[in-house]
């Protein structure tokens, strides 16, 4: 048993240390200097008062988006329609500002109302996902991938018809809201406590929902094994309906958050990639919710840091991105190697 | 007039949708072997970069369209040595490399970026482009163009009408009765998962150094093709003809959205070119849709005339993954 700890954490190590190798040596094929670019990197996330809080902000969609597909995970989904259900969040509470916008309505309540649309907007468009699976027979992947498209492609006829600024539409989005109904932010800043309380709460509640629950241990069961859980009386497409369906309003509320608390508006490809990269931290840490706030963190800091690659080196910020997707790599193909060398042990 | 500008256009459609071809045909030929190759997206554009890079720097096009073939057969290389060899979820890696390979591309890409380079010429195949409208429909294109119609029938012809296509049909369907009949399926399914990833390959090189000559990074709207690529693939129920069909559809599609602009100008131009997009979700159902059980209770609700109707239209639009797909197969 104590040797197998170690071999764990020999191949974890190994995973991480082979991932951050192989980085650097992309960062100086490039010809970049890469004890400078990760400080770069480490200055970019936590140098001033401004960025960490930018962190913060990048951190806060990041976690409910985790969340989110934790429960997906956990019912066996590969919800890779986040995106949209995000985007559609966006939408959603785009559209209830709009309507209530000239209503004489107190703006802490036009708020509450547009949170509440943008998660309505997430299940729906996780709902419909559900569905072409359930009576469909549309895979889950491919279902959401398609239904990706469609949200953007909404945002975009929203952006450019109907909804387009007085004058001509353009890619830089909707008319803003006026500032009475922005989420409320830390004076100076753009960060929303709310925001930020939201999603925490979000992940506490999904880490004691999988946890402890009846509710948690049905799902597992659907997820590990759907057909031995029907046998034993757990009503399945009705479960991974219901995961969709909190994955889906944990991604409208994201979506909803993006627009109140940072655009003020809509605008195409407003749910920035927090969807999929909320799938790399869930299979970063192996679908265990204690570590999501930690390394959903790191992932936020990687995305901050990594802008200022690009004004320093003019490295394209994708950096943060390779680095992100090497580690999952490198966890889950050591994780494989692993298991094959405790097999043959 | 009016006749050759269609004809013109049309030959366009044939033209674009050769890339979105290469990656279809790859990915029948991968998932027909029981492996699901989802990293396409990133496939895509990073062959598409690294063939431009290779072919700006050595001013050669045919070694840029190699560099693309290597690539992906490098991303189809991992994919196979984590499912096959290491028992990862094809799914869980395919996804991962789609994102690390969409990101390498985007960041290795700025040396080159917006530079002008190399493109392969048109080439008119003499005689065969003399003939009335076929000649302007199919013989006026480049080299990459005609190799795509190639693929199409080899593929076809390789699955359906040789002994090793057989074989690679068994060992999707049905691995454990292949390797009794001696079948080496985990190496086989290694070599065909990395044929199926160096011709998807050719997809990035048949952008950046034919239709959308360049290399442009995240301006290059490549993001997304892949993702399409694999849904048609599931269109095209795991027949190279038929998968064809559905990647010329979408490329007809894409095109009609842009003749359609300038008689509606009341819908942004940005709409009509995402409209293919909800279309492949409807087919993705129609094809899926006979497996639903409620759909054969209301079927046998119905009077008999309709309903033998509708069960031919539901049987012509089903297709079948292979039995295997996704599954690890061991021998013991």
């Amino acid at each position: 048993m104590k040797k197998n700890t170690w071999i764990n954490l020999g191949f974890q190590a190994g995973a991480l240390v082979l991932a951050l190798l192989i980085t650097t040596l992309i960062l100086v094929a490039v010809g970049a200097p890469p004890l400078k670019a990760y400080l770069s990197i480490l200055s970019g996330a936590f140098g001033s008062t401004r960025n960490m809080m930018a962190v913060l902000i990048t951190w806060s969609p990041l976690l409910l988006t985790t969340a989110g597909v934790l429960i997906t995970f956990s019912a066996g989904l590969w919800n890779i329609g986040m995106e949209g259900q995000m985007t559609l969040g966006a939408i959603f509470t785009t559209g209830m500002l709009r309507l209530l916008e000239d209503a004489v309505l107190p703006p802490a309540l036009i708020i509450i109302l547009g949170i509440l649309a943008g998660i309505i907007g997430g299940a729906i468009w996780a709902a419909l996902a559900g569905a072409l699976k359930t009576f469909g027979g549309v895979n889950e992947i491919f279902g959401g991938l398609g239904l990706n498209f469609v949200a953007t492609a909404l945002t975009i006829y929203l952006v450019f018809g109907p909804w387009k600024r007085p004058g001509v539409g353009s890619m830089s989005g909707t008319q803003p809201f006026d500032e009475s109904l922005w989420l409320p932010t830390l004076p100076g800043t753009e960060l929303s406590l709310w925001s930020l309380l939201l999603s925490v709460l979000v992940i506490i509640v999904v880490y004691f929902l999988l946890r402890g629950t009846h509710f948690g241990l049905r799902l597992k069961a659907v997820g590990k094994n759907s057909r031995a859980a029907f046998l034993m009386g757990v009503p399945t497409w009705q479960y991974s309906m219901l995961a969709f369906l909190l994955c889906g309003a944990f991604a409208g509320l994201a979506g909803g958050i993006q627009v109140m608390g940072i655009y003020h508006r809509l605008l195409p490809n407003i749910s920035n990639g927090y969807g999929f990269l909320g799938l790399l931290v869930a299979m970063l840490i192996n679908y265990q919710a204690v570590w999501a706030a930690p390394i959903a963190f790191l992932f936020a800091a990687l995305n901050i840091g990594s802008v200022q690659l690009q004004i320093l080196y003019k490295l394209d910020s994708s950096f943060a991105g390779v680095l992100q997707d090497m580690l999952v790599l490198l966890v889950l193909l050591g994780e494989g190697a692993r298991q094959r060398f405790v097999k043959k042990d | 007039m009016e006749m050759n500008t269609l004809l013109i256009g049309l030959a366009g459609v044939l033209a674009t949708a050769a890339p979105v071809l290469f990656a279809v045909i790859g990915e029948t030929i991968t998932e027909r072997a029981g492996i699901i190759n989802l990293s396409l997206n990133g496939t895509v554009i990073l062959s598409a970069m690294g063939g431009f890079t290779v072919a700006y720097k050595t001013g050669s096009v045919p070694l840029g369209f190699l560099a693309g073939m290597v690539i992906g057969a490098i991303v189809a290389l991992i994919i196979a040595f984590s499912s096959i060899t290491l028992k990862r979820s094809q799914v869980a890696v395919g996804f991962v490399l789609a994102l690390l390979c969409r990101d390498l591309a985007y960041f290795l890409g700025v040396p080159v970026l917006n530079q002008s380079g190399p493109r392969l010429p048109s080439l008119s195949i003499p005689i065969l482009k003399d003939i009335p409208v076929i000649g302007t429909l199919f013989f006026k294109q480049d080299l990459i163009t005609y190799l795509s119609y190639l693929v199409i029938f080899l593929a076809w012809w390789w699955i359906f009408h040789t002994r090793p296509g057989l074989m690679l049909r068994g060992i999707g369907e049905r691995p454990a009765a292949a390797f009794v009949r001696g079948a080496n399926v985990n190496r086989m399914r290694y070599i065909y998962t990395i044929i199926g990833g160096a011709i998807a390959g050719l997809a990035g090189p048949t952008y950046s150094l034919s239709i959308k000559a360049g290399w442009m990074g995240t301006q290059s709207g490549l993001d997304g093709i892949g993702w399409i690529a694999l849904s048609i693939a599931i269109f095209g129920g795991w027949n190279p003809l038929r998968a064809a069909f559905g990647a010329y559809l979408f490329a007809f599609l894409q095109w009609l959205g842009l003749v359609l602009q300038s008689k509606l100008p009341g819908v942004p131009t940005q709409v009509l070119q995402v409209a293919p997009f909800p279309l492949m979700i409807l087919t993705l159902l129609l094809v899926n849709i006979s497996d639903a059980e409620w759909v054969e209770r209301i079927l046998a609700a119905m009077p008999e005339k309709p309903r033998r109707w509708m069960m031919k239209l539901l049987r012509a639009l089903r297709a079948s993954p292979p039995a295997a797909l996704g599954v690890p197969f061991e021998s013991e």
